[in-house]
């Protein structure tokens, strides 16, 4: 009764950002063991984006956890300007480069500056049909496999760009900012990305798709 | 104007995520309704874009949660207040 009602209405507008906002509140007040429910939903982004920059499962669990503690130590210095997932992100690519400058496997390729100036062979494959492969198909381990095995042998540049978009979900603005990129170059690696996808799956993928019954004696 | 395929392509990921502009998106649109390549283009690589992004298709490792909020944890107690 006493709340002032346009706290109230920034609550009905924003509630995720408004509790997001709260939690860290609380846990910076002392109730520190509400960071594990805050960092829980950064669990699967963080680990999937590290293990695209390191290939290598232990090692990007393990600077996953690194990420973790990193933000807990930090969170006095999240401001708020973006969500807390974004910044997690770029701590965990930051923490993710500095693994592998540690371990001497840093590849000189560049990740940023000119890549989108990239030539290469972006066109799709020619179908005349398409038959839709449902998402129950994925009960067949094999073309999970297969899925994996596509977005793994893409570029890295394309690659963390599809994890996060297209896998995670994120919007565009979240996207170019968790990887330090800017919006239209997002936008021009989906694109790529996703040109390479359909490439490397569409002629495979047709195996996946339910048998048309053919009835009428047409194109089965 | 009248736009070929090769023009269609370059906004296939853009038409999917909706963000192309009106003008264009109807040209798209003209074009998919008797351009039989562009239709299997588009619906493939939507197809793609959503079986990706399956959960099943990317998996935490067993545990991987656990192990991780009990690293946490200690690293907590140890920083203190």
């Amino acid at each position: 009764m006493e709340e002032p009602p346009v706290i109230l209405s920034e609550n009905a507008r924003k509630p995720g950002a408004e509790s997001e906002a709260e939690t860290i509140r609380r846990i910076l007040a002392g109730e520190r063991s509400l960071f594990h429910e805050l960092f829980r939903p950064c669990e699967r982004p963080v680990y999937l984006l590290l293990l695209t920059l390191l290939k290598n499962e232990a090692e990007a669990e393990d600077v996953a956890q690194e990420t973790a503690i990193k933000a807990y130590l930090n969170l006095r210095n999240f401001r708020g300007d973006s969500q807390f997932r974004t910044w997690v992100l770029s701590i965990a690519r930051n923490e993710g480069l500095g693994r592998l400058r540690k371990l001497g496997t840093r590849r000189e390729e560049s990740l940023d500056a000119g890549a989108d100036d990239a030539t290469g062979d972006f066109t799709p494959a020619i179908l005349t049909s398409w038959r839709e492969v449902p998402a129950e198909a994925l009960e067949r381990k094999e073309l999970g496999a297969m899925l994996r095995k596509a977005v793994n042998g893409l570029p890295e540049i394309y690659r963390n760009v599809v994890l996060l978009r297209d896998i995670e979900e994120m919007d565009i603005r979240e996207t170019a900012a968790a990887l330090e990129i800017t919006e239209g170059a997002v936008k021009v690696r989906l694109h790529r990305a996703r040109a390479l996808l359909q490439k490397a799956l569409a002629p495979q993928l047709g195996a996946f798709a339910p048998k048309r019954k053919g009835w009428f004696g047409g194109r089965a | 104007m009248r736009i070929d395929c090769q023009h269609v392509w370059e906004h296939i990921s853009a038409y999917i995520d909706g963000e192309v502009e009106a003008v264009l998106r109807a040209e798209i649109d003209r074009h998919l309704e008797t351009c039989e390549i562009c239709s299997a283009i588009l619906d493939s690589t939507r197809n793609v874009v959503v079986l990706v992004a399956d959960d099943r298709v990317f998996e935490l490792p067993a545990g991987f949660s656990r192990r991780l909020h009990d690293r946490l944890g200690r690293e907590m107690e140890l920083a203190g207040p």
